[in-house]
């Protein structure tokens, strides 16, 4: 048995499968048999051929046309009758092997487009080098795993998982994740609590531990992976998956109610998501809303900006399927670990701390402006909140509340309907926003705290790194501190204050939270009936006294005991 | 035959485009080439086509030659003026 740091309960069982990335080979090879090479050629055409069929049939079943075309592209690339011939006249005429004589082809190609002064045509780079890549795989019989179409139901095992990797997967066939890398808050973690599937993260070397085809149980809540197991533990964890589903079953009935403590404190427990394919997940959870969209899933996995359009239709779905629930839309939090190419942002030493979010959308106003005009014109279909991240000044702040009344009064004078009461707030997750929260919530909304950055940032803790992973606690006095500042600073103004990181849907911390008069909890859909049930057992006077206790305590340690002690 | 037209899509001859113009351009048994600039490009060849980096205003000529090139050039241009029927 290896132990991992559980990321998403249940238990789940089946055949690993791993991602490698493997390198590949090319020799510069004289040959003799020229028909024999160019067979080789087009038999690697004609397999990648039925490949990318496979591919853009299931991307126009479950993706859509736009997201097909892409595709569509690469069968072009394919059949290219410049590339065929190059490839083939090399072939015949230097009389080196197929694979070396396709891959001199692409490549001028490639450094054809990369030579272009035009940035969007340089991107179509990728179009090529995927295509070349692919058929260079099928010459060296490389075999390949594309996520997108498995046969059988897995287990994926992987270094990390990218958000274009589980973008692509065929969600139906992926049981579970078991990565080497990341915590709580990492890309993989927050996928499978969305996809509400069993994930263990932090195993370290899992992709050298087991090899493809081994059979694994993995324990979401405890982190334990059992690799080849026997048949007492395939029975026993069979009983513990049909008590996980009965527990499961059992949630169900609070999923109508509202989320009150039993001496009468009202709260809202709302839900995460990133595509408007997240609202079935978000009301079979009993959501009361929706504390977090994350607008930049709308942006990433493609080849140039979403159009205003494209925007406002996937905003109007949600707000549409919600109302009168509300809305929390988060503008585009690009940057930092989620990279969007054709925004040509250069590498940086320190993305976290680099150009992101708000940095991009204040200088590419462009890019801001039709994101908020698409928000502003579907507002009309439901309740809508807008919500600005990383601000870490009040200059900031007012400069894109600005650009948002400039929006405005765009609209008003071309006749463009917009609700009136769209409330605008902005994350906290920054300290510096924190600690001037008292400034920041004379001008807005509403205010909600982002805990994954605000921990990283305040404990100078990057969440990724393994090695300091131990430094990376929500129970850091400092961190539970600014929180309660930040809610006071906010209630002093009258408005509300939510939360949005991963501490909000935290079993362990929502009692203290509770206590501290957090107003709105926004979490993974699947920890909002868990959450709605402990709420609904507990006191507010006593976790106010709890919440006191906890907030005199010196050390991360020190409250993780206490807390996990008294519960 | 030879005529010219401007590019009118917001973000020039992309993938969407260009993927429509080449599969339109390989329905026809008339070759069919675009020149631009001082380049002369197989309008059958995606990549080609796509190497020319065509922007928004610019100018093309579409040349068909073979037993069907007026349906081609007709059907070429109707895609070019259309915008590829995007916004």
């Amino acid at each position: 048995m290896v132990l991992g740091t559980g990321v998403s309960p249940g238990i789940a069982m089946g055949k690993v499968l791993l991602l490698e990335k493997k390198e590949f080979i090319i020799e510069k090879e004289i040959i003799n048999d020229v028909e024999a090479e160019k067979n080789r050629f087009h038999k690697a055409l004609k397999d990648s051929n039925d490949e990318l069929l496979q591919i853009k049939d299931k991307a126009l079943r479950e993706l859509g046309e736009e997201k097909a075309a892409i595709f569509e592209a690469h069968l072009m690339v394919l059949e290219d009758p410049e590339l065929i011939s190059s490839t083939v006249d090399k072939i015949e005429g230097e009389k080196f092997s197929a694979d070396y004589c396709f891959n001199e082809v692409a490549t001028d190609f490639i450094d054809m487009f990369e030579g272009m002064d035009n940035e969007y045509m340089r991107e179509r780079v990728s179009d090529i080098r995927d295509v070349s890549q692919r058929v260079l795989r099928h010459m060296l019989g490389i075999e390949s795993i594309d996520l997108s179409i498995i046969k059988e139901e897995v287990l994926l095992v992987s270094n990390d998982l990218t958000p274009s990797e589980t973008a692509n997967m065929d969600k139906e066939k992926v049981l579970g994740f078991l990565t080497n890398i990341g915590g709580r808050t990492s890309h993989t973690a927050i996928m499978a609590r969305s996809l509400e599937i069993p994930a263990v993260v932090g195993l370290k070397d899992i992709t050298i531990t087991v090899k493809q085809g081994d059979y694994v149980i993995i324990d979401g809540d405890s982190g334990k992976v059992i690799i080849n197991p026997n048949a007492e533990d395939i029975s026993y964890y069979n009983k513990l998956k049909e008590e996980c589903e009965k527990v499961k079953q059992s949630l169900q009935s609070f999923k109508y109610q509202v989320s009150v403590t039993y001496d009468g404190k009202k709260v809202e427990l709302a839900g995460n998501i990133g595509t408007p394919g997240d609202i079935n997940g978000l009301i079979n959870n009993g959501a009361e809303g929706v504390g977090l969209f994350r607008t930049e899933f709308i942006y990433m996995n493609r080849e140039c900006l979403p159009t205003e359009e494209e925007q406002y239709h996937s905003y109007k779905t949600v707000l549409e399927s919600l109302s009168p629930k509300p809305v929390v839309i988060r503008t585009l939090d690009a940057g930092g670990d989620k990279e969007l190419s054709y925004l040509n942002i250069d590498k940086e030493m320190n993305p976290f701390l680099g150009y992101r979010a708000i940095r991009i959308c204040l200088k590419e106003t462009d890019l801001f402006k039709a994101q908020i005009r698409a928000l502003l014109r579907a507002s009309v279909y439901g309740n809508l909140k807008i919500m600005f991240p990383m601000i870490s000044s009040l200059e900031e702040l007012l400069i894109a509340k600005g650009i948002l009344n400039e929006v405005k009064e765009e609209l008003d004078t071309s006749k463009v309907a917009y609700a009136s009461n769209i409330e605008v707030g902005m994350m906290i997750e920054v300290p510096s926003a924190a600690i001037i929260s008292d400034i920041l919530a004379k001008h807005v909304d509403f205010l909600s705290i982002g805990t994954n950055d605000l921990i990283q940032y305040t404990c100078a803790v990057d969440r990724m790194n393994e090695k300091i992973h131990h430094l990376y606690s929500p129970f850091n006095p400092a961190v539970l501190r600014l929180i309660k500042m930040v809610i006071d600073n906010g209630h002093k103004e009258g408005i509300w204050v939510g939360m949005c990181g991963e501490m909000a849907g935290d079993k362990k911390i929502i009692p203290i939270l509770l206590g501290m008069g957090l107003d709105e909890f926004s979490m993974s859909p699947i920890s909002i009936l868990p959450a709605r049930k402990l709420i609904n057992s507990l006191s507010y006077s006593d976790m106010k006294n709890f919440a006191d206790s906890v907030l005199n305590m010196t050390s991360s340690e020190e409250i993780r005991s206490y807390i996990e002690k008294s519960i | 035959m030879e005529k010219i037209v401007k590019i009118l899509n917001q973000q020039g001859l992309h993938a969407r485009p260009a993927s429509i113009f080449v599969k339109t351009a390989n329905k026809f048994k008339a070759s069919v080439s675009i020149e631009h600039g001082n380049g002369v490009a197989n309008a059958k060849s995606i990549i080609n086509i796509m190497g020319l980096g065509l922007k928004k205003g610019e100018e093309i000529k579409i040349i068909t030659e073979g037993t069907d090139e007026k349906e081609a050039m007709d059907a070429l241009v109707g895609l070019v003026e259309s915008k590829f029927g995007e916004e």
